[in-house]
Parts: structure tokens; sequence; C-alpha cells
């Protein structure tokens, strides 16, 4: 997929916790088309101990405002730098990066998905639960988080299939980590897909093992150029070290070493 | 529009702007965002005669403005590198060069003899200053004894233009520079990465996996300036100046204090197109200043 590099006008910024914000951006030209579980590189002006871009999971495309979403958590310096923006603001952005999760070629009546994120990790699922209710399907959401203040655009997600929720303070959905959740008993899932921290995928990484299910998994590692050309950010894969901006940032559960 | 051509070791460049090993793939991960021929060359990925998966995950380090690297070589081999991507790159309208790293002499010679081979690589990089690698060609790099013996023994095999990357990880480069030069280096390349260190401090833990590792981006710009300067003042054969290259403000005072050429690194990450710009921006300052060549600046610093 060719690559742009634009400056994208800020239409919105909505805090959504306190360490949560969501930048909403527009561009003059149509955006190109992006797929579920790419990412984009944000340059950050103004932050003085910002070096690098910071890579940021699409959230959300509407193509009908030509909008591309970016759900933003406030870590560091760079991040905080992000959420200041104004609207109307320019933002340089590299679009899109990276593979993209699969979309089944199977009967979608038939096709159960499971699409699991924590924390900030549920970013990607809402655009990828779009697509894939675009293309037939009927996709499940289950998304962790520590409480029910930190379940991020639970509105959205309802807009594109069924959600459950486990908080590890039990305030919303049931207690406990998303790997508990009943749900995974009760659904013959045909597909996982996930997106959270690492501690979570491996968690549900082998829980999708251990019932033969197919499992996506959307790593972050540490990363600068976001192009396949630095080599900072690889994972060990069954094909020895390749990039996770580039070979990923989604991938196939078979191909990691995880068990390992 | 001034001149923009320069020359080094017989070999000619369009322009003075280069992009520089490590830090721009083989080039194509580059071309949605630029013209890759609007540059004066591209020094792909640093190449060994054999495989190498590199260093242990993490291997980079942010700081307030560069990064540290780890990346230890990672690349699949001269083998591969001419069956697989020169003839992806081999017509891109601009010098496509080699950084060939080694471990032992044999090894440098080898992969040099291989990328000799190839009609469209009119030069190579001579890698002995990577500080990521055990027993790596740093071990060469930091004295003029080592720097001389890997130098002589791929200039009698590579017969196409030679140029070493020295290391800024040493007491006086220039003792190094002279070393090289006296070999029959064509030109130096400097100064590839400083040795540092990032620590996490809630984890007690150090960042990378390799604990140090090189230092590069706009905060090493004063000492590559410098060594750039001394280099200048202690060898007759081109230098190509790179370290915290950003604009090219930052590439003409590379020229002004004695480069023949400048690499840009680590700012390609930042901005993609930031070569194909400086190129641009060099061609202004020289108009502006009345200057016909860009080799009126080589050196031009008034001291």
């Amino acid at each position: 997929m060719k690559k742009y590099m634009l400056d994208m006008k800020v239409t919105a910024n909505v805090s959504l916790q306190p360490n949560y914000t969501l930048l909403k951006l527009t561009s003059e030209e149509t955006l190109p088309a992006m797929l579920p579980g790419q990412f984009v590189e944000v340059r950050v002006d103004g932050s003085p101990t910002t070096f690098l871009r910071r890579p940021i999971s699409i959230n959300f495309v509407d193509k009908a405002a030509n909008e591309l979403w970016l759900l933003i958590q406030l870590i560091g310096d760079g991040t905080k730098k992000m959420a200041q923006c104004a609207v109307g603001d320019l933002v340089n952005v590299m679009l899109p990066l990276g593979n993209s999760f699969t979309i089944p070629t199977t009967d979608a009546a038939q096709t159960k998905l499971l699409l699991v994120g924590g924390g900030v990790g549920t970013a990607p699922m809402l655009y990828l639960g779009a697509c894939l209710k675009a293309a037939g399907f009927a996709p499940i959401f289950l998304l962790g988080a520590r409480s029910a203040s930190d379940l991020l655009q639970l509105e959205d997600f309802k807009q594109y299939g069924e959600v459950y929720m486990t908080t590890e303070d039990g305030s919303a959905g049931e207690k406990g980590y998303v790997t508990n959740h009943s749900i995974l008993n009760e659904v013959d899932f045909s597909q996982i897909y996930t997106c959270g921290p690492k501690p979570m995928m491996m968690a549900v990484a082998k829980h999708a093992s251990s019932k033969n299910i197919a499992c996506e998994v959307s790593l972050e590692n540490t990363m600068a150029c976001g192009i396949g050309a630095c080599l900072c950010c690889v994972e060990k894969t069954s094909e020895g070290h390749v990039c996770v901006c580039t070979d990923g940032p989604v991938f196939n559960i078979e191909k990691l070493t995880w068990q390992n | 529009m001034a001149k923009l051509n320069v020359n080094i070791g017989g070999l000619e460049f369009k322009n003075p702007v280069t992009t520089a090993s490590g830090t721009f793939g083989y080039g194509l991960e580059f071309a949605d965002f630029m013209d890759l021929s609007k540059i004066g060359g591209i020094f792909v990925k640093g190449t060994t005669i054999m495989h190498r998966e590199g260093n242990l995950y993490p291997r980079m380090a942010e700081t307030s403005a560069g990064m540290l690297n780890a990346v230890g070589l990672q690349n699949k081999g001269a083998d591969y590198f001419a069956e697989t991507i020169y003839p992806k790159i081999k017509d891109i309208d601009t010098n496509m060069m080699v950084n060939v790293s080694g471990s032992t002499l044999e090894n440098y010679i080898e992969c040099a003899e291989k990328i000799a081979a190839l009609e469209n690589i009119p030069a190579i990089e001579l890698n002995i200053s990577c500080p990521n690698v055990k027993q790596g060609g740093m071990a060469f790099g930091v004295t003029p004894q080592g720097a001389a013996e890997v130098v002589r023994a791929v200039r009698k095999i590579y017969p196409k233009t030679l140029i070493v990357k020295l290391s800024p990880n040493v007491t006086d480069i220039t003792e190094i520079a002279k070393a090289v030069e006296g070999e029959g280096a064509d030109a130096v390349s400097l100064i590839n990465t400083m040795l540092g260190m990032a620590v996490d401090a809630e984890k007690r833990k150090p960042i990378l996996s390799t604990i140090t590792g090189g230092l590069s981006g706009p905060c090493v710009k004063p000492v590559a300036l410098r060594m750039v300067w001394q280099t200048y003042n202690a060898v007759k054969i081109p230098i190509i100046g790179l370290g915290g290259i950003s604009n090219w403000k930052d590439a003409v005072e590379f020229m002004l204090a004695g480069a023949t050429a400048i690499q840009i690194g680590t700012y390609n990450f930042v901005d993609p197109a930031i070569s194909e710009k400086t190129v641009v921006g060099i061609n202004d300052y020289l108009d502006r200043h009345g200057f016909e060549s860009v080799t009126d600046i080589i050196g031009a610093l008034e001291v």
C-alpha cells in the first residue's frame, strides 16, 4: 500500500478520561484506504524531550467525514503534548503503516469472531469491528480495564457488535481479567483478535492455542522509523527477528515464539 | 541554480546529500515519501558476509534530541543482498553504496569482494566503527594499527571507491583518519554513533538489551562537527560528514567545517523526506550567498 505523509487538521480533541484523549484528524485530500490493525506515525512538535514520532494505532476511519480517529493514552511527554492539540492545529502524520488483521473469507453466519482489547489496546478493535460488520460478520467485543471509568468508547463499540466487559475491581462487567470471562467458554469462537498489554495478549493467545482457535495479536514494540528501515522494533518469530512495523504489528500467534 | 555536484575518490555525486547506513534501509522504504533520484547517494544497511540476527529486543531508547540503538548489524548476508535486494535497487538513479561490516579480516575481504562484483554499486563504506557488535568492527576502528590493517586488506581486492566509516569512540580520530588515508582509502565518513547508555529508573534496569548502545541524532552534532573539522585539518582525502544533521543548515555547517559530502541519518525517522529537502536548502543557500558551486564552501570556514 502506498504510504503518505500528510499535514492533517485537528477537527476534535475529546478528553475521554484524565489519561486518554481522542484526536480526530482530517485532510484536504480524501484519506487513503486504511486497514484495521494498521497504525500511523505522528510527529510531535514543541516537546523538547520528544525526538521521534509516536506510533499510534488507527482507532477508526470515518469515511463520510473524511476523518481519522486516534485514541491516545497519555503516557509520556510526547503523548501529553499531542493531547494539547487545539481544533484547527496541523499535525504531521505518516500513514497507513504496517499490516492488518485478517478479515475471514468463511461464511459469516458460521464464523464467530471475538475481539479482545485491554486498556488502550481497545483502540484498533473499534475499527476492526466496524470493518468486520461491514463485511457481514457479527463481531463480539470483550473489553478489559482496571475499572469502569477506564472502559472507553463503549457506545461506539455497541454500534458494531455485542460488548462484554471485565474490570479488575468489578465496577463494570465481570470482575477479573478478560481471560476469566465466561463468554470464552460459552461460545465456540473461530477466530480471536487481541490487542493490549503483553501479559494479557499472552494469556489470550494461550487460551486460543489450548482450544485450537486461530488468533491474531497486535504488538507495540518500541519503534523509531515505522517503515522497516531502522530494525529497532523487532520481534522474535519462527522466521527470526522481523520488524513489528512492517511484518506486523499484527501477527498470527503461530508465528511468535511466546510459547518457548 | 548553483552547481551541486561533488567528486569523492573518482566517483561523481550529483549533489553532496546522501543518507546514512542503517537509517535508510535499502532506499525503497522511503520511495513513497520522496524522489530518491534527487539525492546524491544512498548508503544501504550494513551488510556482512553471513546472515546476522542482530541483538535482542529492546534495541532502541529515545533521548531528548536523538536516540540510542543496539541493532547489532541485523542483515541477511552478502549473498542475499546480491541475489534478492540488489536487483530491486540497482536502477535507482543515484549512487547506491553498501556499508560493509565484518568481525575478521577474512570476512571483511570476502564481503567486499562480493559487493565489488555488483556493477551498479560504485562504492563501499567500510564499517570499522559499529559499537553494537561483540568482536565487531569497532575493534578495528579504535586503533590506527587496526584500522590500517583492515583497510590495507580490503584495498588490495576492492578497485572501486573505498570509503571508511570512523568511530568517534577514540582519543584522537585524526590518527585513525591518517592511518586509513595511508592505506589508500578514497575517503572517510564520520562519525558513527557514540557509545551511550539508557536506564529505566522505575524498573532499575538498563533499557537496551545490550546495556550500552550507539547514540545518534541532533545531540551528537557538535561533537561530529568538531571531529570533521579536526580531520579536515589532518588528511587530504575527502570527508563525508555525518552526525545529527537534520536540515540544510546543519549540512552547510558540516561542509564549511570541511566535509565534501554529508549523510543524513537518524533524522530520516522524523522526516522521511528530509534528504530531498536538504538538497533544495543547500542550493538556496548557495544562491543567496552568490556561490557558483557547492565545492566553494568545502572547508570555507573563516577562522
